[in-house]
């Protein structure tokens, strides 16, 4: 990543703008292939039937939500030690596509352990830690918009993104402990059949696919959260104009 | 007034303050020795009770720098913080506690013990000693704002940032007041000040500014 | 002109007066301190009510029920952690007080718990009573309580810092601090649990002790950043 890519609104601007668009054609083509590989591709798995076709959305979604969550904590820990507005920027930006990840990962599990285990939810180990992570996300956007000061709100939910990512460990170990107390369901999805090599890959093209999806919709929101605050300075009226030329 | 180091120096250089989207003040520098006053002057909203806090280490600067001694206050945390006497609008007292109760507890936060005695001798000073013992709740705001003053009385704090101290008193109080001021400044003390009303300093130990 | 001289004091003295000062202050409104305190009783008594009076079935909800009654009683009154002080203004005196910010919040934290944790230590055997517990699940449950109150309050301190002077307040805070609360829910629930099984409450009760210390070094620290960016 370039550094220097991060060091003010201004240049960050029009290079978020141009890099837009090439992420965003990725994501979908990488997306189309992934699926293809994984809906039609993929053979049948003996125990579960098609059924568990819907991992390829699950698992990529669920370490997309934990992976983005760190990434909002770090950029959320750079703005508070460098004071920068960019950092603050982003962290705002990375929090809804992280929580809708998380959303879908919560969905698809639903989906997945309906027909697999007869309950549209199970208080398995991993699916209840992802659903107190989109507790965490939650929080932080309310916190955001409660406070009416930009600059407090950035700075008090940065606080709140790091206290919540040392917590998440704590929190996945603590459920874990609940977990085989009370002897609950552990669900092994993708592990339950040796995995063919080819549903390893579509899950690793999905992967890489949502993460390019992410970085085209955070550039693209953190580009509405600098028109939004900066709408009254000159900079940003020249680099419209200039974007409208090209 | 016992202070026992009369060499400070209090210096801002090129300090940038920032609210929301305004810069409040920008490139402010200036040196306070001991000994001297400065009267910050500007309109409302120009910036002044940021400027005080920021002294103070309670508001944030975009940029600059406020130093004691050479050392920034931000590196000297509580060792500078304890040496400042912080009066600012909200007066600072806790309506559940006395009169004397507040200013034993304010003269704790600074490191040092007040007895009962002496409380009420500064309350005295300010004019309110008969409200002593009642819980600052059936205070006035002029009351409570008079409370807070007893506060110079009891330190030995070497910096002292009022923020309209002269607001709501009297003219005896005023008086009062500003004897108090000189006597510490001329045992060694630095005061940082804002009023609505121009002060009657001596201008050889009164510095100005004026924030636009 | 006075030439008083004051005594100097310690540092220890200084924050033993911060402690003090809550107690006195929160002492002289208990009937804040104590509509919390109700509340715990009263809502642990709803469960009860709504699901009738089996004593199998109370006697194996009991540990969470009373647990997530101690949490939400504490949650409750975080708020009076710092709010009053950031209204009256005494919160900035104490930020820019001798000591590091970090120790005062520490110390207010400390009265905070001795206010709203300790009674529910000693209250909650009694409403377990109620729900049908042992001597070994009573014993249990006040030491988890013990052990997990401070955490609750340390916390929640943070909760209380960031959302100072925000509109939505209590149900903010509750958003924030809930998710945070799980493990130590989970811990202190489950210690009581496993001797109702008959299994040793041992491995709950030392995590529970290690929540404890980790907050102790961390969440004073963070609720002091907290309340710095609150007061500026």
């Amino acid at each position: 990543m370039n550094w220097l890519k991060f060091s003010s609104p201004q240049t960050f601007y029009p290079l978020a703008g141009k890099l837009v668009p090439w992420f965003a054609v990725a994501a979908t083509v990488l997306t189309i292939y992934g699926l293809y590989l994984g809906l039609l591709i993929a053979p049948t798995d003996f125990q579960q039937g098609d059924s568990y076709r819907i991992i390829f959305v699950h698992v990529p979604a669920s370490i997309l939500s934990m992976f983005l969550y760190v990434v909002m904590a770090i950029y959320a820990a750079l703005g508070i030690s460098l004071n920068a507005r960019l950092s603050y920027m982003m962290a705002t930006s990375v929090a809804p596509t992280g929580a809708m990840f998380t959303f879908l990962a919560l969905l698809t599990g639903s989906f997945w352990g309906k027909p697999t285990w007869g309950a549209w939810w199970v208080w398995d180990a991993r699916i209840t830690s992802e659903l107190i992570l989109l507790f965490l996300y939650i929080g932080y956007m309310s916190l955001q918009s409660a406070i009416d000061d930009k600059r407090r709100a950035d700075r008090a939910s940065a606080v709140l993104a790091i206290v919540g990512v040392i917590n998440v460990p704590i929190i996945y170990f603590s459920v874990k402990w609940w977990n085989t107390l009370h002897q609950g369901s552990t669900i092994n999805m993708g592990k339950s059949s040796t995995m063919a090599p080819i549903m390893l890959k579509a899950m690793l093209i999905m992967m890489v696919a949502f993460w390019l999806y992410s970085v085209a919709v955070i550039l693209t929101r953190a580009r509405r959260e600098i028109e939004d605050r900066e709408r009254n300075s000159e900079w940003i009226k020249q680099a419209w104009l200039q974007e409208v030329k090209e | 007034m016992g202070l026992l180091v009369a060499n400070n120096v209090l210096a801002v250089s090129n300090l940038q303050c920032v609210r929301g989207e305004r810069t409040l003040f920008e490139n402010l520098t200036f040196n306070l020795e001991s000994g001297k006053l400065l009267y910050v002057q500007g309109d409302n909203g120009s910036g002044k009770t940021t400027l005080l806090r920021a002294l103070c280490g309670l508001s944030q600067v975009h940029s600059g720098q406020v130093s004691w001694n050479n050392q920034n206050i931000q590196s000297l945390a509580e060792d500078y913080s304890g040496q400042v006497l912080y009066i600012g609008h909200l007066a600072g007292i806790k309506e559940d506690l006395t009169a004397i109760e507040n200013l034993q507890f304010s003269a704790t936060l600074t490191g040092v013990d007040v007895r009962r005695e002496q409380a009420i001798t500064a309350l005295t000073q300010v004019n309110i000693a008969r409200c002593a013992d009642l819980p600052t709740r059936v205070l006035s705001q002029g009351q409570k704002r008079r409370v807070a003053l007893a506060r110079l009385w009891l330190q030995e704090n070497p910096l002292w940032i009022l923020d309209e101290p002269f607001t709501a008193l009297d003219g005896e109080a005023i008086k009062t007041l500003t004897r108090h001021i000189e006597g510490f400044v001329g045992a060694g003390g630095i005061v940082v000040f804002t009023s609505h009303q121009e002060p009657a300093f001596d201008s050889k130990i009164m510095q100005r500014i004026k924030l636009d | 002109m006075t030439t008083a001289t004051f005594n100097k004091i310690s540092a220890l003295t200084v924050l033993y007066r911060v402690f003090l000062r809550d107690i006195k202050v929160a002492w002289r409104r208990r009937s804040d301190i104590a509509s919390v305190f109700f509340f715990f009783i009263i809502a642990a008594s709803l469960f009860p009510l709504g699901l009738g009076a089996d004593p199998k079935l109370l006697h194996a909800i009991a540990p969470s029920v009373l647990w997530v009654c101690a949490l939400l009683s504490c949650m409750l009154s975080l708020p009076r952690i710092f709010a009053a002080d950031y209204t009256d203004g005494t919160l900035e005196q104490l930020i820019i007080a001798n000591q590091p910010t970090l120790l005062i919040v520490l110390m207010k934290t400390l009265a905070h718990w001795v206010l709203s944790g300790l009674p529910l230590v000693l209250v909650a055997p009694l409403i377990g009573l109620q729900f049908d517990l042992n001597v070994n699940e009573l014993q249990v449950l006040a030491l988890s309580l013990l052990i997990g109150t401070p955490t609750l309050s340390l916390i929640g301190s943070i909760g209380a810092a960031l959302t100072l002077g925000v509109r939505g307040g209590g149900v903010l805070i509750a958003l924030l601090i809930l998710p945070l609360y799980i493990p130590t829910l989970v811990f202190g629930a489950g210690a009581v649990n496993a001797v109702s099984t008959g299994m040793s409450a041992s491995g709950g009760l030392s995590l529970l002790g290690a929540m404890l210390a980790l907050s102790l070094v961390f969440a004073p620290l963070a609720a002091s950043v907290a309340l710095k960016i609150a007061v500026e």
